[in-house]
């Protein structure tokens, strides 16, 4: 197992810090986040022509850089940092590894090469309204028919849902329960019967859709009533990376805070002299530490494969949503009332700590989940 | 480490000891033979007993050692500390005089810094040594001594000079501890072990040649006491016990020695909170199957699991050469937590029968001793409150705390406790 990044990795690191610095500022944030798709089509191509980040744990066979989870990870954490606008997560996250886990060869040949370049923006469709992260709570049915699937029903909570070029969407056979038949399929953004609806998201660097199929015609992606797996699989993996994502922007409110502490003078001294501002800026440093070794240790165990995965990326899931939120409540409480005002930055890293708080599932959830693997 | 030497070496440890061990000798005897030949102490100089060796080498004796089933040295507890002070700062006087004697286990040692005025601030001493008559007399109370009852010598901080500044006006000194000067009163704590001990001193008398180093350069050597001290800190209460007992007289003296030594710390994996009981413990309740209940437990295990993967991930920064990081400032505040989530989780899978204790108490009364244990883990070797203190100023180098008490003649330096 790596604990320790290796200097390629910390390079990689450093080169994306300086990058994302240069081309996610605040004001470009705030400029991306009032459009209705989120994000621009011309920084969407300099993320792949300029620096290359197209496909990064996609096998050069298909176009991709072929690293893995870590180097991922590192991708998601700086651009959390910086609370990039991109489909990268949707597309380059979510939708990538749910075809890699679940396609098969001519699939991906089919598929990967033009994500990984980014001519195509995919994403993943799976949870329903009702709001539950599990499969038990997929209710949309696939019908076959002439080699191809009819689905019906509603997606929601599809990240980059409004401004998706293709959908890879989990539906089931009807009459089925639970994991059993299962299947994934491929759907493109034009096709009839399909009405996509922009929902309005709390945090609006993070924009949110729901899909109504109608009788929506649908290809198969991967095994037939084989995605069971897969998708369980692909979720955690996702989990593995949102925490990474996570961790970053909760490093960057850490920091944020401390430098404001540094320079902001009440009764004549800086507030940072201020035992309290100490004490609190100590637990903040252990909280995120803590949940960045969590997150770091999640990516290597699903590079290797690890025994104790998914558990651990349960587990650094809950902590990143935990400290996430709890990173940017202390941070808006050492700004003080600046703190709580729009044109302070910090309410934008608190909206997306939130958004990611629940999405993929909420800490409890994931508790849940990973208590049920070591009870075992 | 070039294999050669390393071969060598092995080759001579080995024959010297199928030369030397011999089960049935007297252990001061034996660990004579042992310091006598360098194999006792291989990492000091050669003029004290040692061979110089690289601490990768002294890894190749010890293994040596053990893979025999030999008996080693006597270098646990406090002795190390005193042994690490001598090497450091002793006279050649001091040196002759004691570390041999501390090598064999003659002597039994004790540190003698904290004071019921202070305790966070250990530089704040106010038990004073007078230079009267050719000797230092010792006055004052000394608190927390792990080991006092049976130790023949202290390591003591005392004050010499009221006029200086703070730092400025200790020193050092080597006690007889078996003195009429010196009374030594067990101190029981509220989980009803007494692992430590008061120590009282009414014009105690120390030699002139026991100051270690100058008349008030006693702070420089009470940190190299402490910086060993936190270096040795989690090995101290790690071993359950005296390891296997093999045959023969000095095993059977050596043994004896390390209960001795271990006695104080039998609870110190209780104040830990003993994670790895929980799932354990909650399965035998049935209240694994509580939904609360499953909550705090994952809540425990992933605090757990996470500060494991921060120490690994500060190791791993050290073994690459990198500078470190934050993550190898945090473990000790990370325990505290880790304590207090685990007497927490503890407390919900006993449910009523948290309120018994011995044998009427869950695992015979472990799980009792683990919740009034646990308090002390955010509080010795340091509070929580002085380590977030730390990390703050060293590691986020945010301002230091107004000190009332560097700028002026500790004289007038306010105190809780008068003296």
């Amino acid at each position: 197992m790596q604990f320790s990044f290796t200097s390629e990795q910390e390079e990689l690191r450093s080169v994306l810090r300086r990058y994302f610095e240069d081309t996610s500022p605040t004001s470009t944030v705030r400029r991306l986040m009032e459009t209705e798709r989120g994000w621009d089509a011309a920084d969407w191509r300099g993320l792949h022509d300029q620096i290359g980040l197209g496909g990064v744990h996609v096998p050069e066979a298909y176009g991709g850089l072929g690293l893995g989870f870590v180097e991922l990870g590192i991708v998601v954490e700086e651009m959390g940092r910086a609370l990039v606008c991109s489909p990268f997560f949707a597309s380059s996250v979510l939708a990538t590894t749910a075809i890699l886990n679940a396609a098969d060869e001519t699939q991906k040949a089919e598929f990967l090469p033009k994500l990984a370049s980014g001519e195509t923006v995919a994403t993943l469709a799976f949870a329903e309204p009702n709001g539950r992260w599990d499969v038990e709570g997929v209710g949309m049915t696939a019908r076959p028919g002439g080699g191809r699937y009819r689905l019906d029903g509603v997606k929601s909570f599809v990240l980059d849902g409004a401004s998706a070029d293709l959908f890879i969407v989990l539906a089931r056979a009807p009459g089925s329960q639970g994991s059993q038949g299962l299947s994934l399929f491929t759907v493109r953004r034009d096709a009839p019967g399909l009405t996509v609806q922009p929902l309005a998201a709390l945090d609006p660097t993070r924009k949110l859709a729901r899909l109504a199929f109608e009788g929506v015609e649908a290809d198969l992606l991967g095994e037939p009533e084989g995605a069971a797996a897969p998708f369980a699989r692909t979720l955690a993996q996702a989990c593995a990376m949102l925490a990474s994502e996570m961790v970053g922007g909760a490093e960057r409110l850490r920091e944020s805070a401390l430098e404001y502490a540094s320079l902001r003078m009440q009764f004549g001294r800086l507030i940072s002299s201020f035992q309290s501002m100490k004490h609190k800026q100590a637990d903040m440093l252990l909280e995120v530490e803590l949940a960045k070794s969590a997150a770091y240790y999640a990516a290597a165990a699903a590079d290797d494969d690890a025994a104790d995965f998914p558990a651990v990326a349960h587990l650094a899931k809950a902590m990143a949503s935990d400290t996430y939120l709890q990173t940017a409540i202390h941070t808006i409480q050492i700004h003080g009332g600046i703190g709580f005002t729009w044109d302070n930055d910090t309410h934008l890293w608190f909206k997306r700590a939130k958004s990611s708080e629940v999405f993929l599932g909420d800490a409890a959830w994931h508790r849940e989940r990973m208590i049920q693997t070591w009870a075992a | 480490m070039s294999t050669t030497s390393e071969e060598a070496l092995r080759a001579e440890v080995r024959s010297w000891l199928e030369a030397n061990w011999d089960p049935e000798r007297e252990l001061v005897a034996w660990r004579n033979l042992l310091i006598d030949a360098g194999w006792g102490a291989p990492t000091w100089p050669n003029r004290w007993y040692g061979r110089d060796l690289s601490p990768e080498l002294a890894q190749v004796v010890d293994q040596e050692i053990r893979r025999v089933g030999a008996v080693g040295v006597a270098r646990a507890g406090p002795r190390s500390l005193a042994q690490a002070v001598l090497l450091a700062h002793g006279s050649d006087g001091q040196k002759e005089q004691f570390l041999r004697r501390s090598l064999t286990g003659e002597d039994t040692w004790c540190q003698l810094f904290s004071e019921p005025g202070s305790g966070s601030d250990p530089a704040g001493a106010t038990t004073r040594a007078d230079f009267r008559d050719g000797r230092w007399v010792v006055s004052g109370q000394k608190l927390w001594t792990t080991s006092a009852h049976h130790a023949d010598w202290g390591l003591l901080l005392a004050r010499t000079d009221w006029d200086k500044l703070k730092h400025q006006g200790l020193s050092y000194f080597l006690i007889d501890m078996r003195q009429p000067g010196v009374e030594v009163q067990p101190l029981r704590q509220m989980n009803g072990h007494a692992s430590f001990n008061q120590v009282f001193f009414t014009d105690a008398e120390v030699a002139a040649d026991h100051l270690v180093g100058e008349r008030g350069g006693g702070w420089a050597v009470a940190t190299t006491t402490l910086m060993h001290e936190r270096r040795g800190f989690d090995s101290f209460g790690a071993g359950a016990g005296p390891t296997d007992v093999r045959p023969g007289r000095t095993h059977a003296q050596a043994s004896a020695e390390a209960a001795t030594a271990l006695e104080p710390y039998v609870w110190y994996p209780q104040r830990t909170g003993r994670v790895d009981l929980v799932l354990e413990g909650a399965r035998a309740s049935g209240k694994l199957d509580d939904p609360v209940v499953r909550q705090e437990i994952a809540k425990l295990l992933s605090l757990a699991k996470s500060v494991e993967w921060t120490a690994r991930r500060a190791r791993a920064a050290q073994a690459a050469g990198r500078p470190p990081g934050p993550e190898g400032s945090l473990g000790k505040l990370a325990a505290s937590l880790i304590a207090r989530a685990a007497a927490r989780v503890h407390t919900q899978i006993a449910g009523a029968d948290a309120m018994l204790t011995g044998a009427d108490g869950p695992l015979e009364g472990l799980i009792a001793e683990i919740l009034v244990s646990t308090p002390a883990i955010s509080i010795a070797g340091g509070t929580d409150e002085i380590q977030r203190n730390i990390i703050a100023e060293r590691v986020l180098r945010m301002p230091k705390e107004p000190s009332p008490d560097l700028d002026r003649p500790f004289r007038d330096v306010p105190r809780s406790v008068a003296t």
